[in-house]
This record gives C-alpha cells, structure tokens and sequence, in this order.
C-alpha cells in the first residue's frame, strides 16, 4: 500500500519579533477606560482624596507603553507563528484528541447570553445556561452509562483530583477510611498517579505484561484491604482496550475498592462501550478533547466528572436540578465534598459539548468513534511499512485480537540502533514538513523512542497519508542524510533552540526583566 | 431514519461512503465491527444512543442554541451590582480579536519551534503578572482564584515545613471551602480564621497576635477582602508573620493593582489571586482564571506546581531567542508522578493571553486610570446608596470596588429587596445573610468602571422604592 504524496515546502511565519517590554514608547496608549463623570469626581474627589496614601501604589507598574495598532501587531504576529489545528496537521499529538473545533460554536459562545451573564445572577435569569447544562448532563450520563454528571473541574486533571476526593469522601462515610492505596498503571495519564497522591494516598503502579497489559498478576498481588480505589485509563495510551477490565472491577469492587476510569482516550469508543457498562464507579471526560472544545494553547478545558448513584451525593456544589418547570442551582447537599471550582464550571467549554452532540446526534457520535479507529489501523498500515517503525507490543491480528482503537505507541528503537537518531530529533524534523511535531509519551518512556499519533475522526484520508509520508522521508534521511537532524528545523519560525534550559536550572529564566538583567551581566 | 446510511458528516471526512469503503480495504474489513473485536460482547453496547436526533445544518443549531440561551438575562440587558469572585468590566475588543484567533484558539502541545509564539505570549503574560503584582515569578495561569489560593497555601506549608494556616474570617466563603477540600491529607493540618474588626472590617490584628505560632505556616489575607475592605495593615500583617518564621500570602485581584500596593510593595512571600477582570468575559463564572506568583528565591520557584515558560537561547552562534514551557520538569506531575508537588494538567492559558494583552493595551497609565475610576465610582455609589433611609454602609475601611450595605433597618431580607430590583431590570448585591450571619441582612454591592453615573442613580432610586 505506498501512496504518493507531494511534501510540503512549508515555511513558518518568522517575525523575529521582539519581546514586549521593547515595544514601549513613553505616553503611547492602548486603550483609554471609562473616567468617572465630573459630578462623581466633584462628589468623592481623587484617588488621593479617597485613600490613604500609605495604601496607594507609589511606583507605577513597570508595564510596557503601547499604541492599539502595535499591540494588535505583535499579537498577531506572535498568534501567526502558533500552529494550532485551524492551521496544521497535528494527528501526531496522542492522547491529546486534538480534532477540528467547529467555528459556529465560537459564535455560540460569544453570545451576550452565554458570555455576559454573571454566574450569582438569580437562577430564574439563568434559565437557558442551566438547561444547557443540564441536557448536557443527560447526554453524558447516556454516553458513560453513569447516574449523575459534574461539569464544575475544568481540566481532565482536576476531574480526576475530584474523583479521588469523591472516592475518599465515600470511605470516610462508610467506614472504610482506613484504605490508604490506590492502583494504577504505567500506561494511565500520570495524573491518575498524582490526584490520589495529591489528596493522601500512597501509589501503586502496575507495569505491562509481555502483551502490553497491565500485568494481571501483580494487579491481584497489589489488591488488598487497603485499597481505596483503581484509577486506570481504558483504552490506555497504548490504545489496546482491556478485555479483561470487567474482572480487574470486579475484583476491586470484591475488596471495597472504588473504580474510576480517566477516559482521555474515548474517542473510539463513544456510542461502543460504556465504562458504566463495565461496572467502573466514576469515569471523566475531557470536553476539551473529545468533545470539540479547543485546547486553547493548553486550556480552558473542562472534565466532565460522571459517577453512579451511590457516589452523586458527594458531587460539589452547586448541582444542576430541574423540578419539570424551571432549573435550579442546588448548594443544599450536605454530604457534599464542597468546592472544586470557582463558581459552577467553565460553561462555554460545556455549550461547544452540548452543541457538538446536538450537531451529531447518536449515530454521528457513533461515526466518529468508528471513524476514528479505521483512520487510526489505515494510518499503521502506512506507518509499520516505513524502515525503522515498530508498533509497541507487536501488532494485533483481524480476526484474533490486540486491535488498536484510536491510538497507539510506535518506537524508532531500530532506527535509532541503527542511525543514531532518536525520536527527539523525528519530532524536531517535522515541523520542516508543516506538521506539528508529536507526542512522544508520557513518562516514563517505557517504549524506547516512543511516538503516539492519533488521527480522529476529522482528519481526512490524505492528512493520515500526508502523516505517514513525513515519517517515510524522515526514516530516509536517518538511514541516507543524518546530518540533516544536527541543525533540524530548517523552516520552522525559529531556528534550533537550545533546550538545555529544561536540564539546568540556574538557566531558566521566567520573565524579560530577568532576561534583561542577566543579558546585561 | 432513511438519511441514516448517506450522511456525510462535514466534521468527519472519511464519512464519505466511497473513502471509507476505499480505507475498509486498505485495512482488510468488511466490517469496522471486526475493529472492536477486544471488547467482550458482554461489555459492547449495542443500543441506539439516547441523545437527540441530530441537527444536523449549521442553522438549525445556531437557530436552537440562540433559542434555548435566550431565556438568560443578560448583564447587557439588566444593571450588575454582583461582583464576590466575577467581575462586570468592559472587555476590549482587541482582546476578543487576539485570543479568538484560530491559531490560539486550536493549539496545544506543539513544540518550541513550530509554536514560537504560544511560548513568547505565555512568557509575555508571566512578565507583565509579575510587574503588576510586583513579584519576581510566576508561571502559566491557573485555573481560578480560589486554586491560586489553596496552591498557594500548600506551598507556604512545603517551603516552610509547617502545617498551620491562619486566614482572615471574612475569607471569600468559596475559597475557604476550596481550601478545605484541597488541604485534607495535605501538608497543611489546620486552617484557622482570625477574626475581623467589625467597625472596620480589618484583620484583628489581636487576634492575629494571639492565633500566630511557631507552627503557622502562612498568613492568607485576601486585598481587598471578600467584604471590599482594602486591608490596609497589609505590611504589618507581613511583619508578624515573617517574626515568627511564617509566609504572607496575599490574594488580590488583579485590576486594583495600578492603584492599591502591590503584594510585593507590601513584603507578600507569595502573590496569589484573580485576573478574570483583565480582559476575560464572565461566562456565568466559566471566565474565571488566576494566578500565583513568588520572589527571587528558587526553592520558591521550585514549589510552584504548574507549567513554567522559560526563554532559551538559540542552538549554537545564531542570534535571537526561542521558549519552552516545561521549565524545571522534575516539579511536575507529567515527569514525577505520584511524586509531583501537586497534580498538573490542562490550565486557563488562553484566559492567560487575554490577560497579556489587557495588560499591553493598558499600560502604567491605564492601569491607574481604571483603578481610579473603580474607585471614585464605587464610591460615589456608596454615598447615594448610604442616604437612603435604612440602608446602612458597613465597615468604616476603605474599599475598592465592593462595599457591604445592611438592611436590618429596612425590616425587608436582601432576598425581597433583590427581588424587587430584579422586577426593575437590576441585579442588586450578592446576599450575604446565609454565608456570613453576623452581618444581618446585608449584601456586597460591586461597582466598576461600566457603571455610569446615572445607573448609580437609577439603583438608589430603585432602592427608595423597594423598601420604602
């Protein structure tokens, strides 16, 4: 199956564009706000007059003096030399789920009735943000198989943290607080590891067996007494969903465990299987990923914490109810874990979900699970014929099993062996093909040289083929040119950078005045 | 449905019968089923998904959501005087323009030489925060005030080693539950409150004598308190704590800053709090968005649990310079795990750029201006609302842009008196009587630089008439 591809000759916006602080003019100005009127200035005077002086600030913040017109050009230029997905092809970023994000939906949000409502405002004005909230809620309970639904965590981490507060909340009401451990594994999100720890419980993780599974052997040797819960990502971000998840519920139910599956990567599975189904207690979705909502530049985000019966009284305040006539914010929950989130969650992030599912309807969100996962086996079909590329764990057999769904982890490992040039220096490439560089893994890299594309839904036939055909070039030139990766990228909108920074410490600068100060010493 | 079997979803290329059957082949199946063959048929879901029928035009979706978010009332529509977490500020346009670009909008884990820019304006927004709070260094934002606070406090604990936090008892009641929450089984063991002078709203600072310990932590005050008291014994407050080995952290929000004193004017350790005012609509509290910054110190750095952006030098001899935002990784719940300081994910970023460039836009100048005119506002509005009779302004302090007013002598509960204003087409003040009951019938009135003189007026008629 080889295609022909033409490569791109991208090259990336290069502005050399200053830092802000040497945009400042002295006595230019941005924007002028609102003064007070003559008759509230004669009525109350000054700022001087109001305050004493000793709390007034002396020394002007050291901001940067900008005229609108340059200020809009430097954000531009700086939004320009940015690849988002409106712009490039970034299948290569797995367990991210970045998809397209529907433009409509930014109009949505926009609203008066969406952007400029204040969330104190008297539940009978909010009536059409809480319907939206709670539809919304309905549909996620349909899709998880879950009882109750919280929009309040606004990342998937923080959906996580709140599920094992929710997890210790529920112990602590039964009896059962004494528990003290959770399990996870190696191929779950790490903040699967870190919220537990986060709220107090010691870790334990499980590593993958000779298939890629976690270890089924030292997940029963882990299991005891003192187990809390399991937190466990299905499918992982190897992207093998585990036959055997029913009996590793069961078997933590058995010691009073509660089970929480983190479902960053459910694409493939919406409308196919239901964690719910599966017996889990809680899962969480990112409505950042799956569900259209755009990353932002790393957030906003949401994740939709959904949890059965037995757990929803624990869930923060305040819960979207509706008495069949009007919608309610209900903070009257004694058993409540309490706050999680300002407020009541980030609402336009739950309207582009909302309107993402009404545009799709059951047998749309059911096309974009299966779309997904053919656009994910066509894409390894192109990349396990390229030189060098090794899919983790062998690949699964039609028929027999060990498909992957969504994603999967490959590794460079044979061509590193054999040329020296590790999957660092792949990602850095890529960018001189327009693509945006991938994901590699989370860590610890247990695959050696490890990257996890994940083509969903909305990416086309030929944006997997373009993905695949970048690989093969790179591959060729590990093997023909490896010179080429010393000075890699070529054409991005800035030349190589030196990362030493991230391993030397004193080198990390945060801030212009700190970088002026040292450039000067 | 008879459409079912030709519908080519805009959003899913590959919907497309003929490129779908064309890939089944390439992948040797008759069936995408044969795709799904590891899921137990005992755990596959076989029904219809009971969500709604699709609508499946762009129109007939904007046509629904615009009906179904029309029954909101706006703060365009009705006159905010809510404010206790979210604030009602003009939005420049530019900011709206600048983070609704798609390549900000839709970016996420690129790298520093494909994203130059998303790791320049993160910088950008870390060295602005850092001017106006007047602190040394911060990172990418975070998610809300009432986080920056709870982190902030967890941090206090780590660097010093202790395990008690005194906060103010007027504390914004959400961020005192945040902190609750967060805190157990944490390095902080006791977050006890220190009463408030109830003439000034101050913080008792007897009682701050009293409660501080070799065992505190940090001090939390909030500046201006959830009750709108500026907390002008801010540098004294930092004084005891600091004799006795404790942090001051100070949580504010962020438009004060061009005229109050900085928390780094004022010896803050750390610099927490709310720039949702900056640039950032409210979004029925989905605007929200935070921050939370420390000093020089570099173990202080070093305790801070998000995503730092660092500027990096260039490869070799080129001239000129690049980012990365995964400065000092070892801190992070990506690298370390269970062993991270706390957990680490997707954050307010984008919140974070409308900042910056709110920010850029205003300036020393601006940023004074608005302060300002908050200032003289909320004011003024305090002076018409205090004439009417019955109505009592609590706390002789100065404020900012929120102030508490009492009711008790109206013989009407704020419920009734919100009730009636909304009747008029006003949002009145957040009701304070449940969550702070020592205050009677009150409620926090927020006034900014929207509010014009006449609207002022409007409210205090209204109020003449509401309890009259």
């Amino acid at each position: 199956m080889s295609t022909e591809v033409k490569l791109r000759k991208y090259h990336g916006h290069v502005w050399d564009e200053p830092l802000i602080d040497e945009l400042s003019t002295p006595g230019h100005r941005g924007l002028l706000p609102p003064e007070a009127e003559p008759e509230i200035k004669d009525a109350v005077g000054s700022a001087e007059a109001i305050l004493p002086k000793e709390i007034v600030r002396k020394t002007p913040a050291d901001l940067p003096e900008i005229s609108q017109p340059q200020v809009v050009r430097h954000f531009t230029r700086l939004s320009q030399m940015t690849l988002g997905c409106d712009v490039a092809n970034d299948l290569g970023s797995g367990t991210c789920t970045m998809k397209h994000n529907p433009k409509i939906h930014e109009r949505l949000c926009g609203l008066p009735q969406m952007a400029d409502v204040h969330p104190w405002q008297d539940e009978s004005t909010l009536q059409g943000t809480l319907e939206m909230v709670y539809g919304c809620r309905d549909y996620i309970k349909e899709i998880s198989g879950m009882d109750e639904v919280s929009f309040h965590p606004c990342s998937g981490g923080q959906a996580v943290f709140a599920a094992a507060c929710l997890m210790r909340a529920y112990h602590e009401a039964n009896g059962t607080g004494h528990k003290d451990q959770v399990i996870t594994t190696i191929f779950s999100h790490p903040v699967d590891a870190a919220c537990p720890a986060t709220v107090g419980y010691e870790v334990i993780t499980i590593m993958p067996g000779k298939d890629g599974y976690p270890d089924f052997e030292a997940f029963e040797a882990a299991l005891s007494d003192r187990t809390a819960g399991i937190f466990m990502t299905n499918p992982e971000d190897i992207g093998l969903y585990n036959p055997k998840i029913k009996e590793i519920v069961d078997l933590t139910h058995s010691k009073g465990g509660i089970c929480f599956t983190d479902q960053a990567n459910a694409n493939g599975i919406l409308g196919i299987a239901r964690a719910g189904d599966a017996g889990f207690d809680m899962c969480h979705f990112n409505l950042h990923k799956t569900f259209s909502s755009p990353h932002g530049c790393v957030g906003p985000g949401c994740g939709a914490l959904a949890v059965k019966e037995h757990l929803a009284r624990f869930l923060p305040t305040p819960v979207v109810t509706y008495d069949g006539k009007a919608y309610h914010l209900d903070y009257d929950r004694p058993d409540s874990l309490g706050v999680i989130r300002d407020f009541y969650g980030n609402l336009p992030v739950v309207l582009r979900a909302y309107a993402w599912i009404r545009t799709l309807g059951p047998d749309g969100l059911k096309a974009v699970a299966e779309t997904s996962v053919l656009n994910y086996n066509y894409l390894e079909k192109l990349l396990m014929e390229i030189p060098g590329v090794s899919i983790s764990y062998g690949l699964g057999k039609l028929g027999e099993g060990r498909i992957r769904l969504d994603q999967a982890r490959f590794s460079w490992e044979k061509m590193k062996e054999e040329t020296g040039i590790p999957t660092e220096a792949v990602a850095m490439r890529m960018t001189d093909f327009g693509l945006v560089n991938y994901w590699e893994s989370h860590h610890p890299h247990v695959i050696p040289d490890p990257f996890t594309p994940e083509p969903a839904e909305t990416y086309s036939k030929e944006d997997c083929e373009y993905f695949a055909a970048v690989m093969r070039q790179i591959a060729t030139e590990a093997y023909e040119t490896p010179e080429i990766f010393e000075n890699a990228p070529y054409s991005g909108s800035v030349p190589q950078v030196d990362l030493s920074p991230l391993e030397e410490y004193e080198k990390t600068i945060l801030s212009c005045k700190e970088y002026r100060r040292r450039k000067k010493k | 449905m008879s459409r079912k079997e030709t519908i080519v979803y805009p959003y899913i290329p590959n919907s497309a019968p003929d490129v779908k059957k064309e890939m089944m082949a390439a992948v040797g199946i008759q069936e995408i089923d044969e795709l799904y063959i590891d899921i137990p048929e005992n755990l596959r879901y076989r029904k219809r998904l009971n969500v709604p029928e699709p609508l499946l035009s762009e129109y007939d979706l904007e046509a629904h959501v615009e009906e179904m978010l029309g029954k909101n009332k706006t703060c365009k529509e009705f006159l905010n005087f809510l404010g206790a977490g979210s604030y009602q500020h003009h939005v420049p346009a530019v900011c709206d323009t600048i983070i609704g670009r798609g390549e900000f909008l839709t970016a996420y884990a690129g790298g520093p030489h494909e994203d130059l820019g998303k790791g320049q304006v993160i910088f950008e927004y870390q060295s602005l925060i850092t001017q106006l709070v007047g602190m040394a260094n911060t990172g990418f934002p975070v998610y809300d005030a009432a986080q920056s606070g709870s982190t902030s406090i967890r941090m206090a604990a780590r660097i010093t080693g202790r395990s008690e936090i005194l906060v103010p008892a007027s504390i914004s009641p959400r961020q005192l539950g945040h902190m609750k929450n967060y805190c157990r089984h944490s390095e902080v063991k006791k977050i006890d409150r220190v009463r408030y002078d109830p003439a000034t709203g101050l913080m008792d600072l007897d009682d701050l004598k009293a409660k501080l310990s070799e065992e505190t932590a940090a001090v939390f005050i909030e500046n201006p308190s959830y009750l709108g008291v500026i907390e002008s014994q801010a540098g004294e407050i930092g004084d005891l704590a600091h004799a006795k080995g404790a942090f001051l952290i100070a949580s504010v929000n962020a438009i004060s800053l061009g005229i109050l004193q900085s928390p780094g004017d004022y010896g803050a350790d750390i610099a927490c709090g709310n720039t949702q005012p900056l640039g950032v609509h409210m979004s029925a509290g989905g605007g929200a968005t935070g921050f939370v910054a420390v000093g020089e110190n570099t173990d202080h750095v070093n305790e801070l649990p998000g995503m730092l952006v660092t500027i990096c030098d260039l490869a070799g001899e080129e001239e000129g310079f690049g980012f990365h935002h995964f400065a000092l990784p070892e801190r992070l719940s990506y690298m370390a795990r269970e062993h991270a300081r706390e957990y680490t994910g997707t954050n307010t970023a984008l919140f974070g750029i409308a900042n910056t460039v709110y920010l850029a836009l205003m300036g020393p100048r601006g940023m004074r201006d608005i302060g300002e005119t908050i200032l003289q506002k909320a004011h003024y509005a305090k002076k018409v609302l205090s004439e009417i009779p019955g109505v009592k302004v609590l706390f002789a302090a100065p404020h900012f842009n929120e102030f508490v007013l009492n009711f008790d002598d109206t013989g009407k509960t704020v419920a009734d008196i919100n009730k009636a204003l909304l009747d008029r087409k006003i949002f009145g003040g957040k009701d304070l009587t449940r969550d702070f009951p020592e205050l009677g019938r009150s409620a926090l009135y927020c006034v900014t630089e929207i509010h014009r003189k006449k609207d002022m007026d409007r409210l205090a008629s209204a109020l003449k008439e509401v309890i009259a």
